[in-house]
């Protein structure tokens, strides 16, 4: 086993959903990897893919959807064809998810306590009070104030915020290697979305535990992330290092994306607006799926895809370079 | 303390209300039934007397205003004076009593025979909506919610009891003293004799609570927190019974609750072709005889089940979803 092998490595993954007229292809061709204790930030608008890969990830794809392609290795183990009851030991576990909505993930008729508890010993061998004893410890540090009090509460009993940082403990309840976060503070206030994101980036460091973090918020990205992949109608436009991309982006989408964002300090007089929409998916053109949109589109986009090669600091996958 | 407290202020506020309703039922009753036709044309020969009926007629109290006969019935109820049977010339409460046993156990079998098959049968086509045994479920409910009681009924005589001659046609066998309560549920005749009435009555609602666990069933596991648990890696048993089901349950025991009443209340059908000697069966033949004590003793009785049923119903909620059992002292921290 190579030193300096990834966590996980995804390769040349496809997932496609057959319907009546045909198949959508809605991750095509794409591969990453993610670094023991590194978090990779994933980036794109709406339908580019990105929660779908942190789904085929987890093995959770929702019917009809199904990975048609590719691999997703965990420590070099495929895991992408496992058995469902083997892949479920691997969830919680090794990789552990947290979704969007806060106030959606927990089940209401269940107290906080028996929700962790039934996830601590899913996967350990813990006596019932012993995984109690973990579960609160969990909340303590997850900043859940008088933790031993609000063990016993119900989901309903506690705020969005509070909420979301139960998920966490949840997600985090068995020390899992990877947590798959997809979006996870976009239905929360700005003000509670700091204080998520900086304790998830803080649980993280000191555990070790690496995160593929999917999110449309650059600004989110840009202090959390060590990597960034940009993602386009279920290809990636461009990865690298999170520095390189928001600074000094290749590929035109990106660039487009970076111009878009408005930033204190430096007046600009226009934001920079991508025209035209992302293509749907059983529209996207042949050549470079971006190419209707790009500015500097030529010959050659039409064409041909262009494959993610090295150009600067990062992988861009564009015909300029 | 906070809790019981406000469980008991809602429950008497059931119970007022509950009150208000049998009023109003027994009202409607009572005036619907002067409309049933002439009670003492059913409880004289054709050769008594216009005299005689006349003075029969006032003995009874029928001539006075209708109003003011249904005030001296239910001044006589409150003090447990349920009347006489115009038909039997018997208690009106002992009749009743007699038969009570008889439906209530048909009613509590069918009952529960709807629940055991009912919401397994919906687990399980909600789970594999597209396995072959769910599509035979799905077509056997179909067939249970579109086809009347008594045709199902008068089918299984005619095959069960008729051709094949496994089971008896009507009546409900022998029955053993237990108190004032009589059961079919101790001898072997009785058994088999339940089985093809509490079968048909119970069949609309299998279907029913199949049809409906399996709905919700579909529904909940598409929620946020069943994804969730799955990415907790929870084993798929504890997903769709610990986490899936329970999320079913209370429109299920709704459902269940309003149609446990309705089972009693139509029993009426079943035990008519069955000729199962309960209180519907009464009933049916109380109308015919323009037996109007009967008549409404039977409906206050049957609007008093419902409303007690309706309160479990409410308090089941209470213990299913602690959303509901909120109250100020738990409320939700900010932060």
């Amino acid at each position: 086993m190579a030193a300096n092998q990834p966590l996980l490595q995804v390769n040349n993954l496809r997932i496609e959903f057959p319907n009546r007229r045909g198949t959508l292809v809605a991750v095509d061709d794409i591969s990453l990897h993610i670094d023991p204790g590194e978090v990779l930030g994933v980036v794109g608008e709406s339908g580019a893919g990105k929660s779908l890969t942190g789904a085929a990830i987890i093995g959770l794809l929702e019917p009809p959807g199904r990975i048609a392609g590719g691999e997703i290795l965990l420590d070099g183990r495929r895991i992408d064809n496992l058995p469902y009851e083997q892949m479920r030991r691997i969830r919680g576990k090794e990789i552990g998810a947290i979704f969007q909505d806060p106030l959606t993930s927990l089940n209401p008729l269940y107290k906080i306590s028996r929700q962790l508890v039934e996830t601590i010993q899913t996967h350990t061998d813990m006596s019932a009070t012993q995984a109690r004893n973990h579960a609160l410890d969990l909340l303590d540090s997850v900043g859940i104030p008088a933790a031993s009090e609000r063990l016993d509460a119900y989901p309903h009993e506690f705020s969005g915020g509070m909420r979301q940082r139960v998920v966490i403990a949840l997600a985090l309840a068995v020390n899992p290697r990877l947590i798959i976060a997809d979006e996870p503070t976009t239905a929360l206030d700005v003000s509670i979305q700091a204080q998520i994101i900086g304790l998830l980036r803080r649980l993280c460091r000191d555990h070790g535990t690496a995160v593929m973090l999917v999110t449309h918020d650059m600004g989110v990205i840009a202090e959390t992330a060590d990597r960034v992949a940009v993602m386009y109608a279920g290809r990636i436009a461009e990865v690298g290092p999170v520095e390189a991309v928001v600074k000094d982006a290749r590929h035109p989408y990106t660039h487009g994306l970076m111009g878009s964002i408005p930033a204190v300090g430096h007046h600009v007089e226009r934001l920079t607006q991508i025209d035209g929409a992302m293509p749907r998916l059983t529209e996207i053109p042949p050549g470079c799926a971006f190419n209707p949109r790009c500015p500097k589109v030529f010959d050659k986009c039409l064409a041909e895809r262009p494959d993610l090669r090295p150009a600067g600091r990062t992988d861009v996958s564009c015909w300029l370079y | 303390m906070g809790t019981m407290g406000v469980m008991a202020a809602f429950v008497l506020r059931r119970i007022f209300q509950a009150i208000i309703v049998m009023l109003v039922v027994s009202l409607l009753a009572f005036v619907m039934f002067t409309f049933v036709g002439d009670p003492i044309a059913q409880m004289v020969g054709q050769d008594t007397s216009l005299a005689d009926r006349a003075a029969l007629r006032d003995r009874l109290g029928l001539n006075d205003p209708i109003i003011l006969q249904y005030a001296r019935y239910l001044g006589n109820v409150v003090q447990g004076d349920f009347g006489i049977s115009f038909r039997t010339a018997r208690r009106v409460d002992v009749l009743l009593a007699e038969r009570m046993p008889a439906t209530l156990e048909l009613a509590l079998v069918a009952a529960l025979y709807a629940l055991l098959a009912g919401v397994p049968m919906g687990v399980y086509t909600g789970l594999y909506p597209d396995r072959w045994l769910s599509r035979v479920f799905q077509a056997v409910s179909l067939a249970g919610i579109s086809l009347p009681t008594f045709f199902i009924g008068i089918l299984l005589i005619l095959f069960f009891g008729v051709v094949l001659g496994w089971l008896p046609t009507f009546g409900r066998g022998q029955t053993v003293q237990v108190g004032w309560w009589s059961t079919g549920l101790l001898t072997v005749s009785g058994l088999k004799s339940l089985i093809m009435p509490a079968f048909t009555l119970g069949m609309f609602q299998l279907t029913l609570i199949m049809r409906l666990v399996r709905s919700e069933m579909l529904e909940v596991l598409r929620t946020d927190y069943i994804k969730f648990a799955r990415a907790r890696g929870l084993s798929n048993r504890a997903v769709h019974f610990g986490h899936a089901l329970k999320n079913t349950l209370v429109p299920v025991i709704t459902i269940t609750g309003l149609q446990l009443g309705s089972l009693i209340a139509f029993a009426i059908i079943t035990e008519t072709v069955f000729q199962w000697p309960g209180m519907g069966l009464l009933f049916l033949q109380a109308i015919q005889f323009v037996d109007i004590p009967v008549m409404s003793t039977y409906l206050i009785l049957v609007a008093a089940f419902f409303v007690v049923i309706n309160l479990v119903v409410d308090l089941l909620y209470y213990a299913v979803d602690p959303r509901l059992r909120m109250d100020s002292s738990a409320a939700g921290a900010t932060g």
